[in-house]
């Protein structure tokens, strides 16, 4: 099962076992991260699971969708590595991978 | 003050469990009025996902959002409900055993017998940016809606983000402020294609300015901006004078005014007993996402069927001398008399 890290803003490190197929927002809820807040479920409707793809990773996630890119219009502090969590699918390739969470968001 | 609109049953939130109250509280000859902050019905199921497909309502295999609220508008329609949309329920006042005077941030009033939290994750309000110090600017000189557009008359206004509100009240309010500055992160818009070559025309006449940035902190004093600082993509930081901000982030979901009104609450979330989901408070009912019990699930079936429980007890403060019957819809010619089928 591939693990993933999810860093929240205080720097509270959430190393998790991430099921192949479930998205990395349904991953950060079952572990707990209570940064990603996911108002909307995972319908790509509120941008509140928003999450910091580390460097190393940005190029080897399946591109952003039109829809994800919209949607991160009504997220704050938007960056080149910015996505939605609820939007990246699980795979086994993912094995390492590491999200931050940005500071403004579950408070 | 207005005068009081008098109905039966008030319910807040029209979302699927209001909607759905609708019928049950129809069913026991009862009326109802609606209040829902959003300018459409629906909740969450119009608002965050009317394409989306749901999956779990009974008997419908898949409907979208959507789909599901126009269905419910057309079960519900030989009950007349009265909708009041745009509007967010301020304050609730107990005034009789039970009545309730309930009014609006529109200085609405309504007198209910009975009152129906329907209203899920709360009331969707603007998000608001995390910038330092900008709750000081709410209500003086940053506003998230535009209630009269006068107020904006030669002011310069700084509108920021991408979506159909920001491209909207930019463009009705650039013929009469002093000048408009729209920014946003990014050189698209997600927003009607039209408005998007409206204000880009604007744009290129030199009638008002676009600029592409986040917007990071706010200048100014005694709760009047001055500036705002953005940050590009890339290159430096820079700084544009304004003296009125309009953020347009989309919406978020918050408890608001329903913690003010004596109710017990259990964090987000009122507890209700199960057998009629009343709260606390005699007369005040709450179904759907906004309650909980023990084994509560987040379901919109869930949320059905606390509406028909609702309903029966509610009954007994409408109409106390009236006794239940209980009756199927597919026999029932009275139940079938109300729902204009006999």
């Amino acid at each position: 099962m591939p693990k993933v890290t999810f860093i929240e803003f205080d720097d509270t490190v959430h190393t998790l076992d991430a099921e192949a197929g479930a998205t990395m927002m349904e991953t950060a809820l079952q572990g707990g991260v209570t940064s990603i807040v996911a108002e909307c479920g995972g319908a790509c409707s509120c941008a509140t699971c928003h999450v910091y793809v580390d460097d190393a990773w940005v190029s080897r996630l399946a591109p952003k969708s039109d829809e994800e890119e919209d949607q991160l219009d009504s997220a704050f502090d938007v960056r080149p590595n910015s996505r939605l969590s609820c939007q990246i699918k699980v795979t086994e390739e993912l094995d390492g991978l590491v999200l931050r969470t940005p500071s403004y968001q579950g408070r | 003050m207005a005068e009081p609109i008098k109905t039966d049953v008030l319910i807040i939130g029209a979302g699927p469990c209001g909607l759905f109250a609708v019928f049950e509280l129809g069913l026991l000859d009862m009326k109802t009025h609606l209040v829902d902050i959003l300018d459409k019905v629906g909740g969450q199921c119009s608002e965050l996902y009317p394409e989306k497909p749901i999956y779990d309502i009974p008997a419908l295999p898949i409907v979208t959002g959507q789909g599901l609220t126009d269905a419910l508008m057309t079960q519900i329609k030989p009950f007349n409900p009265q909708f009041h949309l745009g509007e967010m329920i301020e304050s609730l006042e107990k005034i009789g055993d039970p009545l309730f005077r309930v009014t609006t941030d529109q200085g609405k009033v309504f007198e209910a017998k009975v009152v129906v939290i329907a209203a899920g994750g709360g009331s969707f309000q603007p998000k608001r940016p995390p910038m330092p110090g900008i709750e000081a600017y709410e209500g003086t000189s940053v506003f998230y809606a535009v209630r009269k557009m006068e107020q904006f008359r030669d002011k310069n206004l700084l509108i920021v983000g991408g979506g159909d509100s920001a491209l909207d009240w930019t463009l009705n309010l650039a013929p009469i402020a002093r000048r408009v500055t729209l920014m946003h992160r990014r050189n698209e818009f997600r927003a009607a294609p039209d408005s998007v070559n409206k204000m880009r025309a604007l744009v290129a006449d030199g009638k008002m300015d676009l600029a592409l940035g986040q917007v990071t902190a706010l200048e100014g004093e005694g709760g009047q901006i001055t500036a705002a600082i953005a940050k590009p993509d890339k290159g430096d930081p820079f700084k544009i004078e304004c003296d009125t901000l309009l953020p347009f982030f989309g919406l978020t979901m918050k408890l608001g005014p329903v913690a003010n009104w004596g109710l017990n609450l259990e964090g987000e979330v009122i507890p209700v007993n199960t057998e009629s989901f009343e709260t606390n408070v005699p007369g005040i009912f709450a179904i759907g996402d906004i309650n909980t019990y023990p084994g509560k699930l987040k379901l919109i079936l869930s949320g059905f069927h606390e509406a028909a429980l609702m309903s029966q007890k509610a009954s007994k403060y409408v109409n106390p001398d009236k006794r239940i019957i209980f009756q199927y819809t597919t026999s029932s010619s009275s139940l079938q008399k109300k729902l204009g089928v006999a």
